[in-house]
């Protein structure tokens, strides 16, 4: 019953692998996470909404970025961290244990808090991830590289020293370089996660400003522990406590008119 | 330059101010003797290295001429050189390297990348640092039952191994050292891009380490080209020019060890221009390392 994530699938263009446009790009399904004998998500449901962002909030150690690694299944690393219930993507449980992993991670991107460059050149930092997936001749890989800084909006301030250390690049650069990256691969999903927390307001604006472009291509998710930030960014909220999910809603709602009164608790700063 | 919080509105309690200098009058004199000490110590190494490296120019370079490269080793008064003295140095040094590094460099990634906490890396990093400070001569003595004996005879490829077995421990711990250093994020974020493994070990993890590494492998070099116990039970050193990897080979280290105790002038003029190769050669391979790795970078 389950669709395998064939090459093909796989490999197909974005728009082509979304022949059902109301159905989420992503469904959570009664998630559990365990770190060793720890629980750290108690049965999370959560859908993310084709090319919509979601944003997660929460205090620090509600499970945020637990989740965040669940999606792209960057807890396999770590034996004894272990995932039970159900990620769909197009029907198919990425949790189980037959799914190409890499071949996930190609359409589910990541980017980390800490900018995180390769120590390489610019250009390289984003050859890197697609010579993983594709194999393009010079010019398309050109042409690639522009295509993604440029939607990184990253372009105009690198595009005459793309041969460059990467790291020599400001932090709010290298985290550009790093979305730049992550959407060369062509991904479906990008997760953020905390994303402008080490950066400067006015690098923290020109990401915050990218999201919004992106949303058009891809389905997003983001940690963040500016309410603002959330409100401005995301078209749904979710509100996450102790490892579990509170509540989600648009935006507005949870920052107005919460139903919970955790949520309303921590949105108004009762907590943090 | 005492800045005391005083007041209580600040919320500080009032200091009582001759402990406060009297304390801060201690710290400054506790401070300036341990500079003085550093200094002291530094300039104490300074020193030693300098008055070494003096005696072996000022004894070195008299000997230093053309035939020292050009003409093989001969009996006294026959006007020598270091040819192949030189050559065999350079072969056994380089094959050893070549044939430790890519050993150290797997065992190394094993202990940094999969086994960091595994009773079996536990164990391998255990016999690897015992390696590391093991005498050399114990190392000679090991490859001079392991192929000296069986072939029945002194020989180059022996040299080579038993220098091969000095390079892998020091690789393999500069190797797990420095991938160590190279922080999680760099591995998971080339993970997340879609990367195997192994693929973020050797084009992200290398990279960030290549440094490091180089300059271990660069080490490594400089101690098997001086090295001369462990070749004294296996390459044997050898008094005619023999590029045969099957036969006896010479080598600096020995023919040093062998020249300088000799009871003839001119030997051990050649002793001391061989001593001075070895260190104007270790330090060149040093400025070279650097030189490389900054353009690069
Ligand atoms: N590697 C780990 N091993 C064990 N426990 C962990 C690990 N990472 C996170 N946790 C625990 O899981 C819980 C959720 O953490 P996390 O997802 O990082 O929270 P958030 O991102 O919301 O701040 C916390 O209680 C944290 O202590
Ligand atoms: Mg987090």
């Amino acid at each position: 019953m389950s669709i395998t994530m064939s090459e093909q699938t796989i490999n197909a263009p974005a728009s082509q692998a979304r022949a059902t446009q109301n159905e989420p790009r992503l469904a959570i399904k009664n998630l559990d996470f365990y770190y060793g004998a720890n629980q750290a998500l108690k049965s999370i449901s959560l859908d993310l909404p084709d090319c919509k962002v979601t944003g997660m909030i929460g205090p620090s150690g509600c499970g945020k970025s637990t989740l965040l690694r669940v999606l792209n299944r960057m807890y396999d690393l770590y034996p004894g961290q272990r995932a039970e219930g159900e990620v769909l993507m197009d029907g198919y449980n990425i949790l189980d244990k037959g799914t190409d992993i890499n071949a996930l991670r190609a359409r589910i991107g990541m980017v980390f808090q800490k900018p995180t460059p390769f120590p390489m050149s610019i250009a390289d930092n984003i050859r890197f991830g697609v010579k993983l997936h594709e194999r393009l001749s010079k010019a398309d890989m050109d042409q690639r590289v522009e295509w993604a800084l440029t939607k990184a909006a990253l372009w105009d301030e690198v595009k005459d020293r793309l041969n460059t250390s990467a790291i020599g690049l400001s932090g709010g650069q290298q985290q550009r370089l790093c979305i730049a990256r992550t959407i060369a691969t062509r991904p479906e999903v990008i997760l953020l996660d905390e994303p402008t927390s080490a950066l400067d307001p006015i690098s923290t604006l020109k990401v915050e400003e990218l999201i919004d472009e992106l949303k058009r291509d891809f389905t997003i998710a983001i940690i963040t522990h500016n309410m603002q930030q959330a409100a401005r960014c995301a078209d749904q909220v979710a509100f996450f406590y102790l490892g579990e999910m509170v509540e989600v809603g648009t935006a507005t709602q949870i920052f107005t008119a919460p139903r919970q009164k955790r949520t309303q608790d921590y949105v108004t700063g009762r907590f943090g | 330059m005492n800045v005391t919080h005083s007041g209580t509105a600040s919320g500080f309690p009032l200091r009582d101010q001759g402990v406060a200098l009297r304390l801060s009058r201690r710290r400054r004199a506790v401070s300036r003797l341990i500079e003085a000490l550093c200094v002291l110590a530094t300039l104490a190494g300074l020193f030693l290295l300098g008055s070494i490296l003096f005696t072996l120019v000022s004894n070195g370079i008299g000997g230093m001429n053309w035939t020292v490269f050009t003409r093989i080793t001969a009996p006294s008064g026959d006007g020598g050189g270091l040819l192949n003295a030189i050559v065999g140095t350079i072969i056994q040094a380089g094959l050893g390297t070549l044939l430790g590094t890519p050993v150290g460099l797997l065992v190394g990634t094993y202990l940094s990348e999969y086994g960091r906490d595994s009773k079996l890396g536990e164990a391998v990093r255990f016999v690897s640092d015992i390696l590391l400070s093991a005498p050399s001569i114990l190392i000679g003595l090991f490859v001079y039952r392991l192929m000296v004996e069986p072939a029945g005879g002194y020989s180059g490829w022996a040299g080579v191994v038993a220098l091969a077995v000095i390079v892998v421990p020091i690789v393999v711990r500069t190797t797990e050292d420095m991938l160590r250093l190279v922080p999680i994020s760099l591995r998971e974020a080339a993970v997340a891009l879609g990367a195997p493994r192994w693929k973020a070990i050797t084009q992200i993890c290398y990279r960030a380490a290549r440094d490091g590494i180089v300059t271990g492998i660069l080490l490594a070099i400089a101690r098997v080209a001086g090295e001369t116990a462990p070749l004294l039970f296996t390459s044997l050193g050898n008094l005619n020019w023999s590029l045969d990897m099957t036969q006896p080979m010479s080598s600096l280290p020995v023919t040093i060890y062998s020249y300088a105790s000799s009871p003839f002038d001119d030997w051990v003029q050649l002793a001391w221009v061989g001593a001075l190769l070895i260190t104007a050669g270790v330090l060149a391979l040093n400025i070279l390392a650097r030189v490389v790795l900054r353009k690069r970078s």
